[in-house]
Formats: C-alpha cells, structure tokens, sequence
C-alpha cells in the first residue's frame, strides 16, 4: 500500500458538550482517493470539519508527518490540506477571477499563481468563460467548480470534499466526477470525499469507509465495499 | 434661487465634515458588522494627539502623518486587546465595550487636556471662496480630502491583494479562513485603518468645530446619519450620504418653518429612520444577486 498522506487515530469531535464522533481512524493513502460513505446525521461533515480545525477535537490527525491538532484553520489550510465545504463557500459579490485570486491569497509567488490560474481555467474552461462574472450568479454546478477551482489555487496535497455532488444536475455531476478524477490523475492532488450518492462515489475512490452515527462500520477496498452484499442493502441503498 | 443655491453650497460644506466621518464608520461596519458608537471620540482623542505633536513643534504635515500611524496602531490594537475577546459575544456585548470607549476616550481627553475649547489650524487657509462664508477655502480643502480618501480606498480595495483578501474576510469569514486567509488580522487592519480615516476626520473638522472633548456629539449623529443613507456598506455611499444629509440639513433649515437652527439635529434622526423604514439596505446597499 502507498504511503500514508493523512491518518486519523482514535478521532472525537464535539459540538459543545454533544459528542458526535466516537474515535474514528482514517487514512488517505499519497495520491489516492478516499471516500467516506454514511447517512444523513453520520458525521461524515463533521469528520471534514474535525481535520480542518472547523470543531473541537480530541485524538490525532496527521498530515505529511504534522500533528494537526490544534492547529488553527488558516494554518491547516496553508499546509496543504483544501476544504471544499458543503454549499461551496462562494464570495458571491466578487468575480469569478477574484474567487481564484482569494483561493490563492496563502501564496505569494506571483508568476505562479497566474500559471495556476491558466491551469486551473483549462480543467474548467466554463469557467473562464465566466471570469468577470459576479460569482453569486454562476449556477449551482459552475459554483462547485469554481469551488473546487478555489481549493485547487492553493496547490493542495489534499483535498477534501464535502458533498460535491449535491443539488446538482445528474449531467453536470459526472461531469464534475470525470474532472475530479483528472485532477487526482494529473495534479496528483489526494482526496478524501464525502458523498452521499455512494455509486459515484466508490468509482472514483479507491479507499472507502462507512460510518453510523460518529463510528466506523466497515472500511476496505473501494471495490469490496462495493461488492459486499450487506453492506450494499443496507447503507448504498442499490 | 440664489438662496437656494447657496444653501446648497453651504450643506456640501458641511456635508463634508458628515462625510468624513459615515467613512471611517463604514470601514468598522464593514469589518465586524457593528456601527462604532466610539468612532466619534476615537476621531476626537487622534485630533488632540495631532494637536499636542504641534505643540511640540511638529509642522501641520509631519504632525498629520504622525496621527495618522499612531491612530492607525491604536485601532490595531483596540481590535487585539478589547474586541477580539469578545468575537463570539452577542451583539449587545460589542455595544457595551464601545459605549465603555467612548467614556474612556472622553474621560481620558478631558483629564489630560482639559475640557477648555481650543482653536486648531488649517492647512487651507480660511478665505471665503463663495459668496459671503457659504464656503471657506478649508471647506473645499475638506471636501478635496474626503473624496481623496475616497479614491484610495477605492483603488485599495479594488486593485491590491490585501484589498480583496479583507473583502473576502468581511464577506464569508469561514470561507476566507478556508483559502488560508487571517481573518483576525483582516478586522484588526479594518480597525486600523477606520481610526486612521477617523484621525483625517478629526483634523479636517476640528477648525470649523474647534477642538475639545465633546466636539464630536453632535457631529457623530450626522455621520451615522450619513453611513444609513449610504447602506453601510459602500464607502462610496457613505461619503455621498455625508454630503446629501449637510444638504437637506441646511435646506431644511433655511426653507421649512419651525425647523430653523434648532430642530436641525432632529433632521438626522429623521433621515435615518426614513432611510430604514423606506430603504433599509440604503441607497447604494446592493440587493446580494445569488442563485442556489
């Protein structure tokens, strides 16, 4: 097995004094794809927001040989680790190009960031298209590319992503799907993502977990979790 | 038709000391979603400063500049040590702690330079240009100021990096910490530079009112008055409300019975309960265009 990129030990979250994560231990393998499969109310947000220093936590993340722990939001960003959250985090009233350029507000090699922009603008050519639009106009699925366009500015390691699939037409979530995948292909960018269509999900990963309320069922090959009978009636619903 | 016009011009005199002020209100509003009530005596304590450096023997200019860094550290550090504490309190908390600093910035000022009302100078001098004193060569001099800090907020905002990263900070501060963005030290950068506009404020307003430490209580009110109309968000609006309510002030006063000089501070409250009842996001608030 590839080399650990992210692994979690033992992980709790809490909101206020309501625990909702029991002790999860999660790897994301370099260069690979994890996935993270549950119900609505799993804590499969929660497991996003417990890396990225969102709520408090109890347990260890490491990333790239750092304790995460404790760390603050900006500073976990900066070492690599993208957050794509769940409604997209779009800064509505600025431009398309202006969400690419806060994407990239960490960084500060000029030359750089313009080539990322080119980059990032040839995965998502819609998006260009659109460069001096108002961001808080693009539809629901050019704002999740734009989203995803964001966390890529950053040049991440890793991304993690929360529902990307949601509210989104069937057509443009493979097309979103097939982008994500060149993107862990050419970029080499991991990533750990939450989904609720579990079919979708398992083809682009290739490492899967299952949770129920705050604690791992079942973890394995993304094909074996596709394939085991039980798993598949009772939690992928197909 | 002469009268009226020079109504006008007079207004837009005045308007500018509103001005000045709703901008420096915006600027903190912008940051941390709360109108300062301190803003006032913020302006009013940078004045005095600026006010003691010439005493000691600094020139109008050196001692401009000199406010302007020093207002612009203290609004960096109110930020740090008063407000970033209570980030997470309730919106009744923040009022608190601004009432707190403006007693303390009144108290303060008065203790160490005393309540006497003191004359300060203009770099403008103070000819009339129009008519008979319906606006001064200070008067102009303000207003060229105001639209100055205008233009460089402007192509601050808009054209440097720091610019967008505190846009992005006001407008979605959990997505902006996500994109590795400081959020803290955005607000406290917005702090700085509101005591900073408040301390060009201060001077520019200080030889029409004269210095002492009530100088700002009536003025701040216009100033609210001013940011309302503008919808608190632009700074745009803010200054264009600053000039529009010194306008209707004095229009008011000169042409409506009853109101004369006396009812004029009335004139504000009216304005900005007009403005909220009519218009509540202000003229130049923009209705936020999103599609889900």
């Amino acid at each position: 097995m590839a080399e650990a990129l992210l692994e979690t030990a033992g992980l709790c979250a809490f909101y206020g004094a309501t625990q909702v994560l029991f002790g999860l231990d999660l790897t994301v393998t370099e260069g690979g794809v994890t996935t993270l499969l549950g119900a609505n109310g799993a804590g499969k947000t929660t497991t996003l927001r417990a890396i990225s220093g969102m709520v408090r936590t109890t347990g260890d993340v490491r990333f790239r040989g750092h304790s995460l722990a404790g760390r603050a939001i900006e500073d976990i960003v900066r070492l690599g680790v993208a957050h794509v959250p769940q409604g997209r985090g779009t800064f509505v009233r600025q431009t398309v190009e202006e969400n690419l350029a806060i994407g990239a507000m960490s960084r500060r090699d000029r030359a750089g960031i313009s080539a990322d922009t080119e980059r990032v603008y040839r995965h998502f050519p819609r998006l260009k298209e659109r460069r001096r639009q108002q961001a808080g106009t693009l539809s629901g699925g050019e704002q999740q590319m734009l989203a995803v366009a964001r966390a890529l500015m950053l040049r991440p390691k890793l991304m993690l992503l929360d529902e990307p699939s949601f509210g989104l037409a069937p057509l443009i979530v493979r097309e979103l799907f097939t982008i994500l995948r060149t993107l862990n292909e050419t970029e080499k960018v991991s990533m750990l993502v939450v989904e609720q269509n579990a079919s979708l999900a398992l083809d682009l990963a290739d490492r899967a977990y299952l949770i129920e309320t705050g604690r791992l069922v079942t973890a394995g090959a993304a094909h074996d979790l596709r394939s085991d009978e039980n798993v598949r009636r009772a939690y992928l619903g197909y | 038709m002469d009268l009226f016009l020079h109504q006008v011009l007079a207004g837009l005199a005045t308007g500018g000391i509103y001005a000045c002020l709703a901008l420096a209100i915006v600027m903190i509003y912008q940051a941390i979603d709360h109108l300062n009530f301190a803003q006032g005596e913020m302006a009013m304590f940078s004045t005095f400063i600026a006010w003691q450096l010439m005493q000691w023997g600094m020139t109008y200019w050196v001692a401009f500049c000199a406010t302007i860094a020093v207002s612009f550290v203290a609004g960096v550090a109110i930020e740090r040590v008063l407000f970033r504490p209570i980030r997470h309190a309730p919106a009744l908390s923040h009022i608190v702690v601004f009432i707190a600093l403006f007693a303390i910035l009144n108290s303060l000022a008065g203790s160490i330079w005393d309540y006497n009302v003191k004359s300060f100078p203009t770099p403008f001098g103070s000819r009339s240009l129009i008519g008979e004193g319906l606006m001064s060569s200070h008067d102009a001099g303000m207003i060229g100021v105001t639209l100055l800090m205008l233009v460089l907020l402007y192509l601050f905002f808009r054209h440097t990096r720091v610019g967008l990263a505190m846009r992005a900070a006001a407008a979605n501060p959990e997505s902006a910490r996500l994109a590795g963005i400081r959020v803290g030290w955005m607000n406290a950068l917005g702090w700085g530079m509101a005591a900073a506009i408040g301390a060009v404020a201060g001077v520019m307003i200080a030889p029409v009112v004269f210095l002492d430490p009530n100088m700002m209580s009536g003025i701040l009110l216009y100033g609210f008055a001013g940011a309302v109309v503008g919808g608190l968000a632009s700074p745009g609006g803010a200054v264009f409300g600053g000039f529009a309510v010194g306008v209707v002030e004095n229009l008011a006063g000169t042409f409506i019975p009853y109101v004369g000089r006396e009812l004029k501070l009335t004139i504000a409250l009216f304005i900005i309960v007009a403005v909220l009842t009519v218009k509540p996001a202000g003229l130049f608030g923009r209705n936020i265009v999103s599609r889900v």
